[in-house]
């Protein structure tokens, strides 16, 4: 075995640009599979943390009979005295966070111009909200007494022309189905990155969004946070009743995992054709290494070197240009994702329903799917190794030490 | 004893529809030790019956024994260890693989049947000197002349201790020197060692050299004749 790749060593050697080449292939192949592998993971990543973060923390309480997407502000579709049931869920060791969120419909107008969005009766004070703390882009966050403040999102202020300290006209449903209507004041403005939620969303303190809409001492849902988002089944097990229904995470965002699935599913087709690419330049190289070997080949079988020996060589010479092709995979690749793990790809406003996706797609490489890759690749060069291997195994000796036979 | 022997060998080409017959019946027996030169015009069918002898090629009808066992009808990966084992190649191109030194092609018999590393060592040592190039032993063959490589053929081609050597055209492409030089080497071997030669040529300075001449012509040996002059 040591002397097969020895020789492959040597031969790999003789024609340098043409191995150079080859493997460059086999990099170039690996490196492509590698990005397109961190910036899926990344996306599906990010989009599920961003949504958890965001809209369906990892666990969500809300009432029976409340309907997603409904928005419902009828009292029996309401969670009562929601921060005695937050206080409760937070006695779980599990939980980091819980809190009442109440959620209502409003219409914007500011002039001439009016917009619908949603408004979020938040706990001004709660963990939660440490997403929208950070992403303060001008004024200050909300305080839980202001009765006439609102944060808004970046995109909706944009597109309303709005600044801190304007005034806006807020029109909502109250739970007995009048109309509210107020004027407010844009306390501060937020971004989460991601346009879809910052077009679409109002913060409010809860207190106030239950005064205007008249839902009283009421909340739409209890926001969940925990330490460990594998943890979301034994909790939700935990807080089983008849009154609530209790939503994970993964319950929330079955569409995000049919869309990874189906993405997957896709991805696969164009992994095989980049290696359907790398292994053609790679069975190329060896066929003509056959060709131009071929009088070396009937050397070799007439000295006695048996079929499986001779195609040995060729395999071990493919398993050279895959080591080498690998190890560049593994440094271009590597540094494209690093370069896009840090400054990501921007995809702008990107939106699919149910998805929170950033404005970003950061790339996202585990050890598990490098791996993963390399294997794949190398088994795949080797693959391609065998019809030439095959063909320089079959010469007849005598026809080989002609130069001919191939 | 006998080491190779061709009993009514017919070997036809066939390239579409037109057969050429390169040998039409032959029957040939060397025996352990000679030195024996097949001789005859380009076409004659001398090297075609080389092949046949060293188990390159298969007859189209007839027999082919080495050592006494027919090995006829063996399969291509049978063939190649009989060859390994049994069999010496000397060719008119010098026939080195160019990525390998001089040592290291003499080796490669000797790795190919698992002869252990020391004796392996020692081995090709003995050859390289018996040839007369032991200070080229790590030359690769485009540092050496066309003499220098013909003879690490032959180092290669005794390095497993066979019976039979088969050289085709080995001096074609050497100048007279030379070729002195590797037909004096392959003599001295084959007196010292016993090893049996048979040789394709048809330089008269490489048959003198023979002990038995054997004429071929039209793919039918036409004369066979001992260095005492017995037929």
């Amino acid at each position: 075995m040591f002397q097969a790749f020895k020789l492959a060593y040597r031969n790999v050697g003789r024609n340098k640009t043409r191995s150079l080449l080859s493997a460059l292939a086999v990099g170039i192949g690996m490196a492509l599979l590698l990005l397109m592998v961190s910036v899926l993971e990344g996306e599906m990543t990010g989009a599920l943390q961003n949504t958890i973060r965001l809209q369906s923390g990892h666990l969500q309480i809300r009432p029976a009979s409340y309907e997603e997407g409904k928005i419902s502000l009828k009292w029996e579709d309401l969670i009562a005295n929601p921060e005695q049931v937050a206080e409760q869920v937070k006695t779980l060791p599990q939980v980091t966070v819980a809190t009442p969120r109440l959620i209502a419909s409003t219409i914007l107008t500011v002039g001439n111009e009016s917009k619908s969005a949603q408004i979020l009766g938040i706990d001004p004070e709660s963990a939660a909200n440490q997403p929208f703390r950070e992403g303060m882009i001008a004024g200050e966050f909300i305080k839980a007494d202001d009765r006439e403040g609102i944060l808004i999102g970046n995109v909706l202020a944009d597109k309303l022309a709005l600044k801190v300290d304007a005034k806006v006209n807020l029109l909502v449903t109250t739970s007995d189905g009048d109309v509210n209507e107020q004027l407010f004041t844009v306390r501060g403005i937020f971004t989460t990155r991601t346009p879809g939620y910052d077009e679409n969303t109002i913060f409010m303190p809860l207190a106030k969004v239950q005064a205007i809409t008249t839902t009283e001492n009421h909340a739409s849902t209890i926001f969940v946070m925990l330490q460990n988002d594998q943890d979301a089944d034994a909790v939700a097990q935990a807080l089983q009743s008849n009154n609530y229904q209790i939503l994970t995470w993964r319950d929330q965002n079955v569409f995000i995992t049919q869309f990874e699935d189906y993405a997957n599913a896709f991805f696969i087709i164009l992994y095989l054709i980049v290696l359907g690419i790398t292994a053609t330049v790679v069975t190329n190289t060896l066929v003509m290494a056959v060709f131009e070997r071929t009088r070396e080949i009937g050397i070799l079988a007439a000295i006695g070197m048996k079929s499986r020996g001779i195609m040995a060589q060729f395999l071990a010479e493919a398993a050279l240009l895959a080591t080498g092709g690998v190890i560049g995979g593994l440094i271009i690749g590597g540094a494209l994702v690093a370069y896009f793990t840090v400054y990501g790809i921007y995809i702008g406003d990107y939106g699919v329903t149910g998805v929170l996706f950033e404005d970003h797609i950061y790339a996202h490489l585990t050890l598990q799917n490098t791996i993963n890759l390399a294997i794949v690749t190398y088994i795949i060069t080797l693959i391609a190794s065998l019809y030439p291997a095959r063909l320089a195994a079959r010469l007849e000796p005598v026809e080989a030490l002609h130069g001919s036979g191939v | 004893m006998e080491v190779t022997k061709v009993t009514n060998a017919t070997r036809i080409f066939k390239i579409g529809e037109v057969e050429t017959k390169a040998l039409r019946g032959v029957n040939l027996s060397i025996d352990d030790g000679e030195f024996t030169a097949l001789v005859g015009p380009s076409g004659s069918g001398k090297t075609t019956l080389l092949q046949l002898i060293g188990l390159l090629d298969k007859p189209t009808t007839g027999m082919v024994t080495i050592n006494g066992k027919d090995a006829t009808h063996l399969n291509r990966n049978q063939r190649a260890e009989l060859r390994k084992n049994a069999i010496g190649f000397v060719f008119q191109f010098f026939a080195l693989i160019p990525t390998l030194t001089a040592y290291e092609n003499v080796e490669m018999p000797l790795l190919l049947n698992g002869t252990k590393p020391a004796e392996r060592k020692k081995r090709v040592n003995e050859m390289l000197e018996a040839v007369g190039l032991s200070d080229r032993a790590h030359h690769r063959p485009d540092q050496l002349s066309g003499g220098q490589q013909q003879r690490v053929a032959v180092a290669r081609a005794l390095a497993t201790n066979p019976k039979l050597i088969l050289a085709d055209e080995p001096t074609a492409n050497l100048d007279t020197e030379n070729g002195k030089q590797v037909m004096d080497i392959m003599q001295r071997l084959n007196k010292e060692t016993g090893v049996t030669f048979v040789f394709a040529t048809h330089d008269p300075r490489v048959i003198s050299y023979a002990d038995r001449v054997v004429t071929l012509q039209d793919g039918l040996i036409t004369k066979d004749t001992k260095a005492n002059g017995k037929s």
